[in-house]
Parts: structure tokens; C-alpha cells; sequence
């Protein structure tokens, strides 16, 4: 049977349709689920989109930790279920501290709206499961506060741990360390700023982003045979 | 233990020391064009004001800086300071 994958919805979400296509474009199933809700149902992954949530008041992501869904995301992540968070979806991940660090507004105070090549760091996790190390892709970033930060201690506990899964070749924000992306200690909760679902056809530009979004897929069957066995 | 009063709350968010801040560098760089030269160290916050019931000075402070801890601030990056007053009375 196909993966299906819940994809959330906050209010000022905007990335959820482009996520959806992308799933089904690769065989698998997917639904958008609202953030009122308190259950993620029975999906075999999670993706968080990019958008707005709540207008990014306060913070990217500091209103969205509080919506009634973010309790079930937290309990599926702690099951083991991947989760992957793109662009807004890694700001409210940050937030909701399922996944370390903080997203500051870009270096240079420039929007960047552009498509950047991002290289493969660690192939352990629910993203990045059988992508070669080193594979540099063609990936489209869209934020203002993309600029990845944490404390000296943290940032050597994820190198260490290889838990920087994806790089900027060329920096583009400011990020330490040039991060891209990042995964918890499980290695099922990924936050990125790049957008694979909108590098997923070479109509638009780039298929660069398939190999992780089938990694993710992959993910989500191992993961669901886990689970129920 | 008197009656709960209402006490005016006044916090101010800013990032961490060492922390870098884009928006303060662009301000600080931007004030000698407009011939305000010798203005250094900008760093840029925020501020919230609301009020709180409490039965006192001090349980107003200490709820105030959950709300600053958990919400207001986010303190992978940012710290912040409480200052709580006691809202005069018919104010």
C-alpha cells in the first residue's frame, strides 16, 4: 500500500497544495489536516508546509506551537513517526522544540526568493535515507528569516551527531555553519528552509527535490511496518 | 493577603548578546547617511505592554515572566525583562 502523509494546515499556510500535488505526483496518498485538529489520524508521515501560520506574529511559528494539532504532531514525532518541516514548517518545529535552534531574520535583511544548490550532508534521516552524502540539488528557498542559529554547544552536539542533513553550497542567509536543514536526535523530525515540493517536475525548473521527497516516503513505510509490528 | 489588584506589565524582548542582530547593523548603518553619525552598538527589540491581576506585586512578576518565558520571548535567541507596576487605582 501507498504511504499516505498528513500534510498541516495552519491559518496563513500557503505551501499545502504545492505538498499535496507533490505526493500524489509520486504515487503516494495525502490529505491536509486542519490545525484545530487534536488527531493526526492514521498517516504513515507528517509534512509541516511553508506559508505564514498565524501571519508569523510575534515569531514565525511562536503562535502556531500553540494550535491544538501541535500536541499530536508532538506525540507522532515521539512515536517515531518522520515529520519533516519546509521553510515555515521548520520555524514552527524550532518553536514547538521538537527540533533545536531558532530561524533569524535573513544577513543583509534581503527576502530571498531564489532557487539555491544545497549538498546532502547525512544520509540518516527520514529525508535524506538513501541520498548519497555529497549530492548537491537544485532547490528553490523562499523566506525572510531563514537564517539558522544556535548556541556553540548545540550546533557541536548536531555535528557530532550528524544531524546536519542538508548545507547551503553558497549561503545565502547567514545561517550558521551554512545549515540548510536539520534533524532531531531520532532522526524522524527534519526541518529545512529549501523547498523540495517545488523542486518535484522539470516543468517547474528543477526535479531535484523527488529524491528526498521519495526518501520521506520511504521513510514513511518503514516507518508504518515499525510501528505496527 | 489583600484583594487581587491589577498591575501594569511592561516587557522588553531583545536577542541574546552575541546574537547577531540584521535589523540593528541595518539601522546603525543607515543613521550616518542621514548625518547621525557616532551612534553605535543599535540593537533592535520589542516591547509589550498588558495588564495582569494578581494578589501582589510579586505573583503578578512571577506570572508575567511565564508569560515573557514561554511566549513573548523565545529564548534560544532572545531574553527579556519584566518590569511590573501596580495600576493606580481607577486608572
Amino acid at each position: 500500500m501507498p504511504a499516505r502523509v498528513g500534510v498541516v494546515v495552519f491559518p496563513g499556510t500557503n505551501c499545502e497544495h504545492d505538498a499535496v500535488h507533490a505526493i500524489e505526483a509520486l504515487g503516494a496518498g495525502a490529505d491536509l489536516v486542519w490545525h484545530g485538529d487534536t488527531s493526526v489520524g492514521e498517516y504513515d508521515a507528517l509534512i509541516i508546509p511553508g506559508g505564514f501560520a498565524h501571519g508569523d506574529y510575534l515569531r514565525p511559528g511562536a503562535i502556531a506551537r500553540f494550535s491544538p494539532v501541535m500536541a499530536a504532531v508532538g506525540a507522532f514525532a515521539d512515536g517515531g513517526g518522520p515529520v519533516v518541516g519546509i521553510c515555515n514548517g521548520f520555524q514552527v518545529l524550532t518553536e514547538a522544540g521538537l527540533l533545536p535552534g531558532a530561524l533569524q531574520k535573513n544577513q543583509g535583511l534581503r527576502f530571498l526568493c531564489t532557487t539555491v544548490d544545497i549538498r546532502v550532508e547525512s544520509d540518516r534521516s527520514v529525508l535524506t535515507a538513501g541520498v548519497s552524502p555529497g549530492t548537491v540539488l537544485s532547490v528553490p528557498i523562499n523566506h525572510f528569516e531563514g537564517n539558522y542559529t544556535c548556541d556553540p554547544t548545540t550546533l557541536k552536539i548536531l555535528q557530532d551527531e550528524d544531524r546536519v542533513v542538508l548545507r547551503y553550497v553558497d549561503n545565502p542567509n547567514g545561517s550558521v555553519d551554512d545549515i540548510a536543514g536539520v534533524c532531531s536526535a531520532g532522526r524522524n523530525v527534519v526541518g529545512l528552509m529549501p523547498h523540495p515540493e517545488r523542486a518535484s517536475d522539470p516543468l517547474l525548473g528543477s526535479a531535484d527535490g523527488v529524491v528526498l521527497l521519495e526518501a520521506l516516503l520511504g521513510s514513511a513505510l518503514a516507518s508504518a511496518g515499525a510501528r505496527v509490528a | 493577603m489583600g484583594e487581587p489588584a491589577t498591575f501594569s506589565v511592561l516587557v522588553e524582548v531583545r536577542l541574546r548578546p552575541g546574537i547577531s542582530d540584521p535589523q540593528g547593523a541595518t539601522i546603525e548603518r543607515a543613521l550616518p547617511a542621514l548625518g547621525l553619525g557616532g551612534v553605535a552598538g543599535v540593537r533592535a527589540g520589542k516591547s509589550f505592554r498588558f495588564e495582569i491581576e494578581a494578589p501582589d506585586e510579586a505573583a503578578a512578576l512571577e506570572r508575567s515572566t511565564v508569560v515573557a518565558d514561554r511566549v513573548l520571548a523565545n529564548p534560544v535567541i532572545e531574553e527579556s525583562t519584566v518590569t511590573v507596576t501596580v495600576t493606580p487605582a481607577g486608572a
